[in-house]
């Protein structure tokens, strides 16, 4: 079967984060990595390909800057064969609508039996990413996967719900998101992260999408950030790495809060 | 395009205290900004009694689509439940609280009608005649304020962002429209349905809650947490996703589809920190996060974070904890 993986280039979660006061942008110079979450839908994409379709071709999909290249290399060492990279500087400041835009406009190129991603980014906590490109491509779509089981024209899929486990069929071609549930993703070793450069990589602009510039982009977007303010709540994070004594650190940390005694 | 259009959902055949909590707090935000408030209520064999209720939260009419296909909790013919009622009442604003459903829902229409959408709203503002959201932001540092540039916005309300009145009265017309399904749409059917089992201890009435994620390694990491939790007189709390992979019963489990806990002390161990956990704990007095991945989001929110190795760290805090008596 043709599977799609649709992945995102996050800043690395420990590296600090702002928002650009002048555009109200996030702040992407620095350290990026690949969505953790992403690495579950390529997982449960190799575990077919393993498992129950061995001529599966697995194809990652990513909307981002020239850089983000980084993060295709390292979802295609993690299982990929072939990767699709839309790159266009007028796909910059694209809001979500925006960016299911040129993913499916990505996807529409070729036939894909299914399209997978993780459960949210990692960056913006967005996790609605698989209805608005199901919706665009007139696919089903099943987020939040648990398990996923291949069968003939379709998938079986376990998810929770607020009342317990729903078991759906979804007929292919579907999206289908995964929950961090669905397994425990491997760390490729070396040999694969330095053959994922050898893989076929497209790189696409809009212009090669058929995608208008003006339906996407901070020119199309349908949000407009309008200003930012501190909320309420928690101050920093006290971020402390263990050196042997961190039990006894969380403890003064808990005195000094007055949570213990 | 006139008035605010809100998804009630409803579990267990009753409209989830979710959605009452974003249908008040859109009757409050249309009063600002002068316009009417609709619930939209989508499932099958619907009572028109019971729907007249959400006038008590601050409907001033209650739109119904009543179909089987609507009765399964499957997300795409909620969208063509929804853009049936765009077209009668031509909206200008939809808003849900966040669900598995509503927010799969909520995106869905907004695909279809070309608009804005903005996720994970905790405020919601009057500005003039507008909506403003304020969605959080960078590991909950900053509110973004988000509008829409689109004749119509979406809005999905992180869960537990507003609560229901309890004991309000009132009543509301009900209209009832009839959706076409797309094909798309019924492309999915549900085939099974398990209860989750909610026999477990009330984890909800601890003041300290020690909680486990996969980076326990396995089922058996439960027991330095169990020792631990007793150590600090409280209870063990789960992850969805090491409830799903049945290392922990789903009683424990914390998150959007688990318990919310407002406990004195978080104590979260080898937990990644998904959104879906986050919206279930964040209202902890102290959270303290151990995680050997420097990466993980829980980071951003913690009060205290310990980059390092949990099977040292717990079992040495148990202890300590144990000596102060």
């Amino acid at each position: 079967m043709r599977i799609a993986i649709c992945v995102k280039e996050v800043p690395d979660p420990s590296a600090e984060k702002r928002i650009d006061e002048g555009t109200n942008r996030l702040v992407r110079a620095g350290e990026n990595t690949l969505n953790p979450y992403d690495r579950h839908a390529i997982e449960a994409a190799v575990r077919i390909k393993e498992g129950p379709a061995p001529d599966t071709e697995i194809t990652v999909v990513t909307v981002g800057p020239e850089s983000a290249a980084r993060s295709v290399d390292r979802a295609l060492a993690q299982g990929g064969d072939r990767s699709v990279h839309v790159a266009d500087e007028a796909a910059a400041g694209s809001d979500l609508l925006g960016t299911a835009r040129i993913l499916a406009a990505a996807l529409r190129r070729d036939q894909y039996d299914l399209i997978l991603l993780g459960q949210q980014a990692a960056d913006a906590e967005c996790y609605v990413m698989a209805g608005l490109v199901a919706e665009l491509l007139e696919l089903p779509c099943v987020t939040q996967a648990a398990s996923i089981e291949v069968g003939d024209g379709s998938v079986t899929v376990k998810r929770q719900v607020e009342t317990g486990y729903d078991t759906v069929r979804a007929q292919t071609p579907c999206v289908v998101s995964v929950s961090d549930a669905i397994n425990d993703p491997r760390y490729p070793p070396l040999p694969a992260i330095m053959g994922a450069k050898k893989k076929p990589h497209e790189v696409l602009a809009l212009a090669d999408l058929g995608v208008d510039p003006a339906s996407v982009g901070a020119a199309g977007a349908g949000t407009r950030v309008g200003g930012l303010s501190k909320p309420e709540g928690r101050g920093d994070t006290v971020l402390i790495e263990d050196d042997g004594t961190a039990a006894e650190k969380i403890i003064e940390f808990l005195v000094e809060k007055k949570v213990v005694a | 395009m006139a008035g605010i259009a809100v998804l009630c959902e409803l579990q267990g055949g009753q409209v989830a205290k979710g959605s009452l909590g974003v249908l008040e707090e859109a009757a409050r935000l249309g009063a600002a900004i002068g316009e009417p408030v609709t619930a939209v209520v989508t499932g099958s064999g619907l009572d028109d009694a019971a729907l007249a209720d959400l006038g008590a939260h601050g409907a001033a009419t209650v739109v119904a689509a009543d179909d089987p296909r609507l009765g399964a909790g499957l997300a795409q013919p909620v969208v063509d439940a929804c853009a049936a009622a765009q077209e009668a009442g031509q909206y200008r604003y939809w808003l849900a609280g966040a669900s598995i459903m509503t927010a799969d829902a909520m995106a869905g229409l907004a695909a279809r009608l070309g608009a804005g959408i903005v996720i994970d709203a905790v405020e919601l503002v009057a500005d003039g005649s507008d909506l403003v959201t304020r969605r959080s932001g960078l590991g909950d540092s900053v509110l973004a304020h988000c509008g829409f540039a689109t004749p119509v916005g979406v809005v999905v309300t992180r869960a537990n962002s507003f609560a229901p009145t309890e004991g309000a009265t009132g009543s509301a017309p009900v209209e009832r429209i009839q959706p076409s399904f797309r094909s798309w749409s019924e492309g999915v059917e549900l085939v099974g349905h398990e209860d989750a089992e909610d026999s477990g201890p009330d984890i909800g009435a601890a003041d300290v809650l020690v909680a486990g994620g996969r980076g326990l390694g396995d089922a058996g990491g439960f027991a330095m947490i169990e020792d631990c939790a007793a150590a600090f007189g409280g209870a063990v709390a789960a992850t969805r996703a090491v409830v799903d992979a049945g290392w922990y019963p789903y009683s424990a489990q914390v998150g959007q589809t688990g318990k919310t806990v407002s406990p004195k002390l978080y104590i979260a161990c080898g937990i990644s920190g998904a959104i879906q956990h986050k919206v279930g704990m964040q209202g902890s007095g102290t959270i303290v996060a151990i995680n050997k991945d420097k990466n993980a989001p829980i980071f951003d929110y913690a009060d205290l974070g310990v980059v390092g190795d949990l099977h040292d760290i717990v079992p040495k805090l148990a202890e300590l904890v144990r000596a102060r008596g």
